[in-house]
């Protein structure tokens, strides 16, 4: 007897041919059989990509999410692909014979939902091959993302957000060849004065060594925008996103929210006497499960969820892009294995969309995962050739409470692939004498001195400043 | 340290004794600064003592609140403390299904109407979270100096439901259920590796069933090496005294700092 399958709407087969995680079996919304899965796939596999378009999973009249999708990719040029199957544009995105002219021009033609359906049909080997042949490269006071190069935020939390506890961690950091994506602290506390205080000390850490990087606080976007207009340097204005309407309002923000921070960023720089190297502004962080845990999922999956805040994140034109890919806890993502497809999924539908996408690979203390865990998915991301991932010291979140990537992972991923630090911040290593070549060097006593120098200069201005 | 072989243990980040600010600095964050590498992996000790953190934090999820034995007798009977339950029946059902744990069980619903009035100024509630041992070890410290800010500002404050198994949406619940002015859950966040201690305050002005993470306020890393219990203590009664006085709460309320005069502010 041939079992039969049968899906109500687009809602329900994208759903049901998704890998297993625990979010959708929670939204109620998974496969309930290994072969209802695999069904859903078969099916979807025959859709074709204009079907995709035509048929929004969310009605773009009662979500701006929808429509700001539907305005933001090129009609003209997906025409060229419109009658292809799902199927078929997987095995485009994977052929010999596809260039990365053609890849490069489809990133524009397609929509998130496309880049989501795209993904339900590959196998983690093949996540990553195609991630692997698209660089997304993004500048702002540096370069980041050519090939060859492995991005690393530091990311000196502290739990108290003490000044100089953060200073030194990130110090420490840049001695690793650390902090080229970003120098970025998670504030404990989001009120303006903590957040415009983080933001001085970051600012005057860059300053006294001349490093060519960005900092940042990842406070809530009207936090650093007030930090911002009472004096604070602002280099990459950061937000959380999400795939509806609804799940960003419950972060406390709208699309024209983004865009008027955007504008206003942009004109903070014009105004100060720093050397740009481009003017992408925007640090953006999502992750699979945000939405359904606001209770704003509209019945989709969370994979195509999660292309959706993608889809969000390119109309902003952003510098850095991170999926927090096992942050959010095992009610999502239950495992390890969900955790590495996660990753693997949210990296190449990111890369596909033309974000420059890195990842910060991590874990809770309550989900079934641990060090081994990231580890694994570290080296799959680099192997597809991921933008950036996170430096904790020793992985050890001390204000989030979780584990993340380390400084020492840095150096791992970078050996073993061959990969080097942004080119104008490698050129400040070596000229600082703290890598040789695209090594760490072992510093001369004298050439630490002089690098202490900075940092005590950098938490003297602090105390000063705050004694005033 | 490099490929070609040179010994790997003596790195430009641990080749040296600390400096004097390198020492004051590290006295000053929990972080795991300094630790060394061993090419490009930690040293042996690093990554044993990792995994011993990681073993303690995994232990910490799994510990169940005890009302009796985590505060005592006395202390429970002092602050009107009383046992409540969300409809999640284990740990294990806790952890995989948050709906559950959003909800009380019936018979909790019955008895918190029982035992605390409706429209309270200030209710406090307590939760387990991911740590029963947050909440051992902050409220002791806590509780008292809510109530005592609380009465100086004449807010009627009724008994303290503590809620097992519970989480940050149960806040929507109590909204409909006692119809609070300002609510404020004391919850035990996830522990990390460096503390299972941390506990978080989550703040809300007439909590609704509508309400997402947008409508509430957090004070989180309540513990000794973080935010004191003093000091949460003060930001959480002048934030509900500023919930009270623009009747909104959420992220359009910002608080203010200073060492001298923990405020809140509108922006």
């Amino acid at each position: 007897m041939i079992e039969r399958f049968d899906f109500s709407d687009l809602r329900e087969l994208f759903a049901k041919a998704n890998e297993e995680k625990s979010g959708d079996q929670l939204a109620g919304i998974a496969a309930r059989s290994e072969r209802e899965r695999v069904a859903a796939k078969r099916k979807l596999a025959d859709l074709t990509l204009r079907e995709i378009v035509q048929r929004p999973l969310i009605d773009p009249s009662e979500d701006d999410v929808s429509r700001l999708i539907l305005e933001t990719f090129d009609q003209e040029s997906f025409h060229s692909i419109a009658s292809m199957t799902v199927g078929e544009f997987r095995e485009f995105l994977l052929d010999d014979g596809t260039t990365d002219v053609q890849l490069e021009q489809v990133q524009r033609s397609i929509i998130p939902e496309i880049a989501a359906a795209a993904a339900k049909l590959m196998s983690n080997k093949d996540l990553v091959l195609v991630a692997a042949r698209i660089r997304n490269v993004t500048r702002c006071r540096n370069t980041i993302g050519e090939r060859g190069v492995l991005g690393i935020r530091v990311q000196p939390n502290h739990p108290a957000d003490d000044i100089g506890g953060i200073l030194l961690a990130a110090f420490e950091g840049l001695l690793y060849g650390c902090g080229d994506a970003v120098i970025g602290v998670n504030p404990a506390t989001d009120s303006v004065a903590t957040v415009g205080a983080i933001l001085r000390a970051l600012n005057r850490l860059v300053e006294a060594y001349e490093i060519p990087t960005q900092s940042c606080c990842l406070a809530h976007i009207a936090t650093q925008l007030a930090a911002l207009n009472a004096g604070a340097p602002v280099d990459l204005l950061f937000q959380s996103v999400a795939g509806t309407e609804a799940a960003n309002r419950s972060f406390g923000i709208t699309l024209n929210v983004l865009r008027e921070g955007q504008q206003q960023v942009l004109e903070h720089h014009r105004q100060r006497d720093v050397p740009w190297v481009g003017d992408q502004v925007m640090y953006f962080e999502t992750g699979q499960g945000s939405a359904l845990s606001a209770e704003a999922h509209h019945g989709i999956d969370q994979l195509t969820l999660e292309a959706r805040a993608y889809g969000v994140a390119r109309a902003f034109q952003p510098f850095l892009v991170n999926s927090v890919v096992g942050f959010i806890g095992p009610e999502y993502l239950a495992d390890e294995r969900q955790i590495i497809r996660a990753g693997l999924e949210d990296h190449f539908m990111g890369k596909l969309l033309g974000l420059p996408m890195g990842c910060d690979v991590c874990y809770t203390n309550h989900a079934a995962a641990d060090q081994n865990s990231t580890d694994n998915l570290l080296l799959l991301l680099t192997a597809a050739g991921c933008n950036y991932f996170m430096g904790v010291p020793c992985s050890d979140d001390v204000m989030l409470n979780y584990q993340s990537t380390s400084y020492h992972d840095a150096l791992a991923a970078r050996r073993l692939f061959n990969l080097r630090p942004a080119p104008e911040f490698l050129a400040w290593l070596q000229r600082m004498q703290i890598y040789r070549g695209t090594e760490p060097a072992s510093l001369e006593p004298s050439a630490r001195r002089q690098l202490m120098r900075g940092l005590e200069l950098s938490v003297e201005k602090a105390i000063c400043e705050k004694a005033i | 340290m490099s490929r070609s072989g040179e010994p790997s243990d003596k790195p430009a980040c641990a080749d040296h004794e600390p400096s004097p600010i390198e020492q004051k600095l590290r006295a000053q964050t929990p972080a795991r600064l300094l630790a060394g590498r061993s090419g490009a992996a930690y040293r042996t000790t690093t990554q044993l003592d990792l995994r011993e953190a990681h073993a303690a934090a995994r232990d910490a999820v799994g510990i169940e609140l005890d009302l009796f034995a985590d505060f005592g007798q006395d202390f429970a009977d002092q602050w009107n403390l009383f046992e409540v339950c969300s409809q999640a029946t284990s740990k294990h059902e806790y952890l995989v299904r948050p709906d559950l744990g959003r909800r009380f069980s019936a018979a909790s619903r019955a008895e918190m109407e029982k035992r605390c009035p409706a429209e309270p100024d200030f209710l406090i509630l307590i939760g387990d979270g991911l740590s029963a041992t947050a909440v051992k070890a902050q409220v002791p410290q806590l509780l008292p100096l809510l109530f005592a800010g609380a009465q100086t500002r004449g807010w009627q404050t009724p008994s303290v439901p503590v809620v097992r198994y519970c989480r940050v949406g149960i806040l929507n619940e109590i909204g409909e259920l006692l119809k609070p002015i300002v609510a404020v859950l004391l919850i035990g966040e996830r522990p990390g590796l460096a503390t299972a201690e941390s506990l978080s305050a989550y703040m809300a002005y007439r909590p609704k069933a509508s309400d997402t993470d947008a409508n509430r306020n957090l004070i989180s890393n309540i513990h000794a090496r973080g935010v004191t219990p003093q000091s949460a203590a003060d930001r959480i009664l002048n934030l509900a005294a500023l919930m009270m006085l623009s009747q909104t709460s959420g992220y359009q309320l910002r608080e203010e700092l200073s060492p001298e005069r923990p405020a809140a502010r509108l922006i």
